[in-house]
C-alpha cells in the first residue's frame, strides 16, 4: 500500500492488485508475533463492516477504541514533529494530530494494521530506551539536537548500521504513515499542492505557464 | 410497478431477470422500455447513490485516512458494498494451492452490483476481437462479427453517455459522429507521456469513458433509441434530464450522486422503472433455475436473505445477468435427475473457459513533473488517455512471442492525497526528515506516474470453475471452486507489459521504481485481480461447441438466456462491460422479437 503515491493511485484505481491479498487468506493473517504479543492480541474490537456509513466525517477513535498507552502517545506526537515540523506553511504533524491516526492504525482490526502494530510499539519503546540510555530524559524531553542524533541514525534503511536496521524498519513505517496521516488533514493537502476537489464547469487541462515549463507549449 | 418493499411479487412475469448490473441493468432496461413485464432479483441490498455517495468527502474523514482493507478492499469510499475480494459467509475456494495459480473473485452485494464502482472505461471491441482464431488460430471465433454488434455499441453509447474522440486506428472502431461526448483536455502528465512516448513509437490516445462531459440531449437520442415508441421516449428523455455532467471532481469509483457517470443504479434502472414494467426484489439471492417436465425454465427459486427462505418466481423467460461465474454457478446448482450436469451442459461446457484480463503494472517519477505551478488535475475522475495496442501487424507477423494485444491504462498528477502520500520516498531522498522531509513531498508530489497494462488472455482448458463439492454459503448453496493458469501468451505479455512501461517512463525522463520482472510469471496478477472475468457459458455455432447461442440464448433451454460476460469466447484487451451491455441489449431484442412470435 505505501509506496509511491503514483503507483498507489494506480493501485487503487485501475491495477486492482491491490493491497489486499485475495479470497479468505486476506483475513487470516496472522497477528503480531514479536516481543509484543500482547500488545497486538489486545486488538479485539471489530472493523467497520462492510457496509458502513460512507456519507459521515471519522474521527480516531470513533470505529475502534486507540490503545497507545498515555507515555507511548507523547513519544509518538514527538517523533511526529520532528519528522515533520511546524513551517512557514504548515503545522507540525502533532498539532495536527497525526499521532492519533498512527494509533487509530496501529488498533485497527485489520491485517496490514496488525502486522505494523508490533514495528510501530517495539520502534517507540526503542526510541525512548534510546532516548534514556543516551541522555537519560524522555525523547519529548530533548532538545532538537538531541532527536536529530538518534533520528540520524535510522532514518536511512540504506545507511544505518547493522545494529539499526530494524529501528531503521521501524522509522521508515512510522514516517509512511506520519506523512499519510499529515498529507490526508486539509493543512497538509495545501501544504502539499492539492488544489482539486471543487466542482467546476469545465475542465480547461494544464495552464500554459505548465505546459511552457514541460516544453509543450 | 417498482421496488418491492413489500416483497409481494406478481404471480407471473413475460421475463426474470437475475443480477442488476450492467447486464442486468440492460436486459430489464431493453425489455421493460419496450413493454414486457420485468421482475429482476438481486443479492445484494437497496442502494441509492444520489445518498449514499460519498463525493467530496476527503480521505482524511474516513478511518485509516480511507486506506483499503479487508471490508472495503479498495478504500473507504469506493462504491463496493458488501463485496469485495470476500462477501461475509459466502465463499470460493481454489482447487490449487499453488499461489501462482489462485483466482480471486470480486464481487458487491447491492442494487447495481459493480457498475457503482466500475472504471467507467467504454472501448469497443474491434473487427479482429470477434474473429481471433481465424486471424491466429488460437482460441475460438466468436459466431457474430463486429458488424453485427456495431449497431448496438452505438444504442449503448448514445444511452449511457461515453466520452473520448474517434482515432481511426487499427481495430479501435470509430463511432459514427454524433455519438461520443468530446473527451476532457489530456492532464499534464498524459501530455507528457504522449508526447515522449512518439520517441518510442508507442501512441497515447484519448481515452473512452462513461462520463457526461456534457448534458445529454435527451428528446433527440430518445427518439433514436426508441423509433415508434413515444412512451418510452417520453420515460427516457425524463430520465437523461436528471443527469448532471462531470463537474471535474471526485473519483468515479466513490459513484456519482449527480449521475454523470454510467451505473446501472443512475442510468438503466431510473427509466426502465419509470416505465412501469419493472419490479424489483432485492435481497434475493439467486438459487436455481426452475424446470417443467418439457424441459422449459417456469421460473427461479431465490434465497430471501431477510427470512432465509427459499421462494419461487415464474415467467415466460428466464435471464441469468449475475455476473459470469455467478451465472454458472447458477446452472451447475439447477441439477436434477434430468441434467445431473446442472442446466444447459448437455455440453458439458458451462463453466469452462472463464478468462480474466492480464494485468501488470510498473511505475517510475519523472523530474519534469516535478514542481509544476499548481493547478486542478481532478478531471473526470478518472484516465483522460490511454495507449491502445499498437503492434497488430508485428504480433501477427509473430515478432512478439505472445499471441494478443493489450492497452495500458495510466494516471499521474496530484491527485487527491491518501495514505500513500509522501510515503515511500527513501528510493528518491535516500530517507531524511524534518525541514528537508517537507520539502521533499512537495517537490515529488504529482511527479509519479503509473502504468498498468490491460491484455487479452485466450481461453485455455485449464482455467475453469465447478461447484466444490464441499463447500456452502451461508444460504446452504453449493460454491464455486476456480481452476487457473495463464499460458505463455499471457505471462509473455505481462513481461511486455512492463517493459513497455519503462520504456514509457525513461523516454520521459523518469525513473523506473523497479526494474520490469525477467519472468512475466512473477510480473503478471493473480487470476481475477483485474475483474474481468467472462467466459463459463460460451457462446457458438452449436449445441456441443457452445454453451449459448449468438443471443446468449441457452441450446438446451430455449427460454433461458445468459446475457452477462458469461457467453463471451474471447476477452479482448476491451474491457469488457461496454460489450457485455451491447450484447446484453441485441439478446434482449432477439428476446422481445421471440416472445412477440410466440417462440418464447
Amino acid at each position: 500500500m505505501l509506496t509511491a503515491a503514483a503507483s498507489t493511485t494506480i493501485l487503487g484505481r485501475l491495477g486492482h492488485a491491490a493491497d489486499t491479498p485475495p479470497n479468505s487468506t486476506a483475513s487470516a493473517a496472522p497477528v503480531g508475533t514479536a516481543s509484543t504479543a500482547t500488545a497486538a492480541s489486545s486488538i479485539t474490537a471489530t472493523g467497520y463492516g462492510t457496509d458502513p456509513d460512507m456519507i459521515k466525517s471519522y474521527q480516531p477513535g470513533d470505529v475502534w477504541p486507540l490503545t497507545l498507552t498515555a507515555d507511548q502517545r507523547i513519544t509518538a506526537a514527538a517523533l511526529c514533529a520532528v519528522i515533520i515540523p511546524a513551517d512557514a506553511t504548515s503545522p507540525s504533524a502533532a498539532e495536527l494530530g497525526v499521532h492519533d491516526f498512527i494509533d487509530e492504525w496501529i488498533s485497527a482490526p485489520y491485517p496490514e494494521q496488525a502486522r505494523d502494530r508490533p514495528i510501530i510499539i517495539d520502534g517507540l519503546a526503542w526510541i525512548e530506551g534510546t532516548s534514556q540510555q543516551r541522555f537519560n530524559r524522555h525523547f519529548a524531553a530533548l532538545t532538537a539536537a538531541e532527536k536529530n542524533t538518534i533520528c540520524d541514525d535510522i532514518c536511512s534503511k540504506e545507511k544505518a548500521s547493522p545494529t539499526h536496521v530494524p529501528a531503521a524498519q521501524f522509522f521508515a513505517r512510522f514516517r509512511d504513515l506520519t506523512a499519510g496521516g499529515f498529507y490526508t488533514t486539509p493543512q497538509g493537502m495545501k501544504d502539499i499542492g492539492y488544489v482539486g476537489n471543487m466542482p467546476l464547469i469545465t475542465f480547461d487541462g494544464p495552464p500554459p505557464e505548465v505546459l511552457k515549463q514541460l516544453g509543450l507549449a | 410497478m417498482a421496488l418491492l418493499t413489500s416483497r409481494k411479487t406478481q404471480p407471473r412475469y413475460d421475463v426474470i431477470v437475475v443480477g442488476s448490473g450492467a447486464a442486468g441493468g440492460q436486459t430489464a432496461y431493453t425489455l421493460a422500455m419496450e413493454g414486457a413485464k420485468v421482475l429482476m432479483l438481486e443479492a445484494g441490498r437497496n442502494y441509492d447513490p444520489t445518498t449514499e455517495t460519498p463525493m467530496f468527502q476527503t480521505n482524511g474523514e474516513a478511518p485509516l485516512r480511507g486506506a483499503g482493507t479487508p471490508d472495503k478492499a479498495f478504500g473507504f469510499h469506493d462504491a463496493t458494498i458488501d463485496g469485495g475480494w470476500s462477501v461475509p459467509g459466502e465463499p470460493y475456494t481454489n482447487a490449487s494451492t499453488d499461489p501462482k495459480r489462485q483466482f480471486a473473485w470480486w464481487r458487491a452485494r447491492m442494487l447495481g452490483g459493480r457498475t457503482n464502482h466500475w472504471g467507467r472505461i467504454a472501448l469497443r471491441n474491434g473487427p479482429y476481437d470477434f474473429k481471433p482464431y481465424t486471424r491466429d488460430g488460437l482460441g475460438f471465433d466468436w459466431p457474430i462479427s463486429y458488424e453485427d454488434v456495431a449497431p448496438y455499441y452505438d444504442k449503448v453509447e448514445m444511452l449511457i453517455g461515453v466520452y473520448g474522440s474517434n482515432e481511426g486506428r487499427e481495430n479501435t472502431p470509430n463511432s459514427p459522429e454524433g455519438i461520443l461526448q468530446p473527451g476532457p483536455k489530456l492532464r499534464a502528465g498524459e501530455l507528457y507521456a504522449q508526447h515522449h512516448g512518439k520517441k518510442i513509437g508507442v501512441p497515447i490516445i484519448p481515452i473512452h469513458r462513461a462520463v457526461l462531459s456534457q448534458r445529454l440531449d435527451g428528446a433527440r437520442l430518445a427518439a433514436k433509441l426508441h423509433p415508434n415508441n413515444p412512451t418510452a421516449q417520453r420515460v427516457l428523455t425524463a430520465a437523461m434530464s436528471e443527469r448532471a455532467a462531470c463537474f471535474w471532481a471526485t473519483n468515479c469509483g466513490r459513484g456519482c450522486s449527480i449521475r454523470a457517470n454510467y451505473q446501472s443504479t443512475t442510468v438503466h434502472l431510473p427509466p426502465a422503472l419509470a416505465s412501469g414494467n419493472l419490479d424489483i426484489l432485492t435481497d434475493a439471492m439467486g438459487y436455481r433455475v426452475l424446470v417443467d417436465d418439457h424441459g422449459k425454465a417456469t421460473g427461479v427459486s431465490y434465497i430471501d436473505r431477510k427470512t432465509r427462505e427459499e421462494k419461487t418466481v415464474s415467467a415466460r423467460v428466464v435471464v441469468l445477468a449475475a455476473s459470469s461465474a455467478e451465472s454458472v454457478r447458477m446452472l451447475l446448482n439447477s441439477k436434477s435427475v434430468r441434467y445431473p450436469n446442472g442446466l444447459a451442459n448437455s455440453s458439458g461446457l458451462v463453466g469452462k473457459y472463464i478468462m480474466d484480463t492480464v494485468g501488470a503494472s510498473l511505475s517510475g517519477q519523472v523530474p519534469a513533473l516535478e514542481n509544476l505551478p499548481l493547478h486542478n488535475e481532478d478531471g473526470a475522475g478518472g484516465g483522460h488517455a490511454y495507449v491502445p495496442w499498437w503492434l497488430y501487424q508485428e504480433q501477427h507477423a509473430g515478432k512478439l512471442g505472445f499471441a494478443r494485444g493489450y492497452h495500458i491504462e495510466f494516471e499521474s498528477g496530484r491527485r487527491m492525497p491518501g495514505t500513500g502520500t509522501g510515503a515511500g520516498m527513501e528510493w528518491l531522498t535516500g530517507g531524511n526528515y524534518g525541514a528537508r522531509f517537507k520539502e521533499d513531498a512537495r517537490r515529488y508530489f504529482g511527479s509519479f506516474i503509473g502504468f498498468a497494462g490491460r491484455g487479452e488472455m485466450i481461453p485455455n482448458e485449464n482455467s475453469f470453475c465447478e461447484l466444490d463439492p464441499v463447500v456452502k454459503d451461508k444460504w446452504g448453496i453449493p460454491v464455486l471452486r476456480f481452476n487457473w493458469k495463464w499460458s505463455d501468451h499471457e505471462t509473455r505479455q505481462a513481461k511486455h507489459m512492463q517493459e513497455t512501461a519503462a520504456a514509457l517512463i525513461e523516454a520521459m525522463g523518469g525513473k523506473v521504481r523497479s526494474r520490469p520482472k525477467a519472468d512475466g510469471r512473477d510480473a503478471i496478477s493473480p487470476g481475477g485481480f483485474i475483474i474481468h472475468e467472462v467466459g463459463g457459458t460460451i457462446m457458438g455455432t452449436n449445441a456441443t461447441n457452445s454453451v449459448t447461442n449468438q443471443w446468449g440464448q441457452t441450446w438446451d433451454v430455449k427460454n433461458l438466456f445468459v446475457t452477462d460476460g458469461g457467453p463471451f469466447v474471447s476477452n479482448a484487451d476491451k474491457n469488457p462491460t461496454l460489450t457485455i451491455m451491447a450484447l446484453a441489449w441485441r439478446a434482449s431484442d432477439f428476446m422481445l422479437e421471440e416472445m412477440r412470435k410466440g417462440n418464447l
